[in-house]
């Protein structure tokens, strides 16, 4: 038995709604669209949403790349990249300088994006103030009149509590002075290549139903307080594997022994690196010193 | 125009019915800057309804609510923008609930709570909302040791004067206060009442005081209006009503409720 699917698997008329609601997002920087989010042949959490969205621009002659918190070789990764190559027959890579479409949960390639790329988030929680304002009329309300105190009421509790604004992941940021917007649960390492992107980012969450958009060159600001600045953060030290001291760091375990090193997060930067002759031993690499742990866990 | 003499808010005509039932019928008064109105009744007399119909919670079916902006201009508060609606009621005004758990978010510190409408207008510096904040615990009598606490371990009593400041931190000109004493212990009302007057006296606030407690009324306010039915029967400066009432219904009240 053959089954046919039409090109990338949703119907035209499913692809064409799709655009649409893309097409406001990136109109309006930063608004959350609502969009009938459709079944996908996988479960919520396994991105429904930046499928859709994925399936919804892909032509014929895109090269398309799918990273899961900076790897493209975990499972959900492959599923996805499989699925687009069953079901559109697009080329796929690895390497982020080749891709047209990148398809990423909880990470922003490394490499510098560039015009004529797209980002395709996967989002499980599109509202920034959900988790304090839980009824969804109100927080649209908050969006519509520009009522952000709230944020900054969440950002207080961190400091107030830790003493630094803790929060390391999924921080929220501000679309072209006007929207706040969740960036999805990429490290705040990655929330200053959001601003001046000149790739178009695109944010799709299948089970709240929303598509979001940066277009391309849009300011995005994250927010802080005037005396607490914004900070970017990565674990301190040298990937074991390539030396780099300036991208983000996954913390692994070797053996059964609890025996742990820092490697690069985006493999494909970590691999491009060794191949140009990079490595562990670069002038000056230090160990990771293992007293300063991660400050948040992965999620 | 000089301000000062004009009334803060007006109120005309105000008549609300729920379906069939009254809430309110035709009230009309006027509250000058730095005056505090008791609204007294028994339970279902409509103070609420007009509480909120003056709050703009509630739109009401007849009549209108003007107040003067602090840029001197008196405006129908149903010709603002939702926006304007909204800020006037998160600066300019204060709204303390009878539970103060409608009026605070429990789940964050006491210090984000009263800091929040400061960064709801924009404030952005970390230690000078917490220096607001902690002023303000002073000024209600908590223990500034506790701001990083949730209100969830605060007692009753706490948890109303918290609300309090996290409504005064913006130096309103006009607080609504819907049975700020109900619900608490006796000694405790005393305190918060001790406090209410304090405040409203050192900072020349305006307020409109909801009760069904004449001792409050009389305690508070210079001047009450007394409702029955949804209309107001009488009103007149707090003294006197209490003193020489006019109305056989406000003289029930004031020989039931209050000790001669
Ligand atoms: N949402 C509502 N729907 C229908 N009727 C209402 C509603 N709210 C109030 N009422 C009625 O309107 C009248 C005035 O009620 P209101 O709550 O204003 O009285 P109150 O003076 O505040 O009473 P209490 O002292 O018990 O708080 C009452 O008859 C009440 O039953
Ligand atoms: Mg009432």
């Amino acid at each position: 038995m053959t089954v046919t699917y039409n090109f990338a698997y949703l119907d035209e008329q499913t692809k064409r709604m799709i655009r649409r609601a893309i097409l406001k997002a990136i109109a309006i920087p930063g608004y959350q669209v609502p969009f009938a989010s459709r079944e996908m042949p996988m479960p919520y959490g396994w991105g429904t949403g930046g499928v859709q969205v994925t399936a919804a621009i892909l032509g014929p002659t895109d090269i398309l790349k799918v990273i899961d918190q900076g790897s493209d070789d975990t499972t959900n990764a492959v599923s996805i990249r499989k699925f687009f190559g069953r079901t559109a027959g697009v080329r796929t890579t690895t390497r982020t300088a080749d891709a047209t479409v990148i398809q990423t949960r909880h990470r922003i390639p490394e490499t510098p994006l560039r015009d004529n790329q797209v980002l395709v988030f996967q989002v499980p929680i599109p509202e920034p103030l959900r988790f304090l304002e839980p009824r969804e009329t109100e927080t649209r309300r908050m969006h519509a009149l520009e009522e952000y105190g709230l944020v900054q009421v969440k950002l207080y509790e961190d400091i107030a509590r830790h003493g630094h604004i803790a929060t390391t992941y999924a921080y929220p940021v501000k679309v072209d002075g006007r929207y706040v917007m969740d960036p999805s649960p990429i490290p705040k390492f990655d929330n200053p290549k959001m601003s001046d992107c000149p790739a178009l980012q695109l944010f799709g969450a299948g089970r709240e139903k929303r598509i979001y958009a940066i277009p391309p060159h849009t300011r995005v600001a994250s927010l802080d307080f005037d005396d607490h600045p914004f900070e970017r953060w990565r674990h301190p030290g040298r990937c074991a594997l390539c030396g780099a001291d300036d991208s983000f760091l996954d913390e692994v375990i070797t053996d059964d022994h609890g025996t742990r090193m820092f490697v690069c997060s985006d493999t494909d930067f970590c691999e491009a690196r060794r191949a140009a002759g990079h490595g562990p031993d670069a002038p000056g690499a230090t160990a990771p010193d293992p007293a300063r742990g991660t400050e948040a866990s992965h999620g | 125009m000089n301000g000062a003499d004009e009334p803060l808010l007006i109120a005309e005509g105000l008549t609300k019915w729920y379906g069939r039932q009254l809430g309110c019928r035709d009230v009309s008064f006027d509250i000058h800057e730095g005056e505090v109105l008791a609204v007294v009744g028994e339970s279902g007399s409509g103070k609420s309804t007009l509480l909120q119909i003056l709050s703009s919670l509630m739109t009401p079916d007849a009549g209108c609510v003007r107040y003067r902006m602090r840029d001197g201009v008196t405006r129908d508060i149903a010709a603002l923008t939702e926006a304007e609606r909204r800020f006037l009621f998160r600066t300019d005004w204060g709204y303390v609930h009878q539970d103060p758990a409608a009026g605070l978010r429990m789940a964050v510190s006491a210090g984000a709570n009263v800091g929040e409408r400061l960064m709801a207008i924009g404030a952005r510096h970390y230690g000078r909302i917490r220096g607001s904040a902690l002023d303000w615990l002073a000024r209600v009598e908590i223990d500034p040791d506790r701001i990083d606490e949730t209100p969830q371990n605060y007692s009753g009593g706490m948890r109303q004067r918290l609300q309090i400041a996290r409504n005064l931190v913006t130096a309103p000109r006009l607080v609504f206060m819907d049975e700020p004493t109900g619900g608490l212990d006796v000694s405790v009302q005393a305190r918060l009442l001790d406090l209410l007057r304090g405040l409203v006296a050192e900072l020349g606030l305006a307020a409109i005081v909801v009760t069904h407690d004449l001792a409050v009324a009389r305690l508070l306010s210079q001047r009450m209006l007394v409702m029955k039915g949804g209309a107001v029967i009488e009103s007149g400066l707090t003294d006197q009503v209490l003193d020489d009432p006019r109305e056989a219904y406000t003289q029930l009240l004031v020989s039931s409720i209050l000790p001669p």
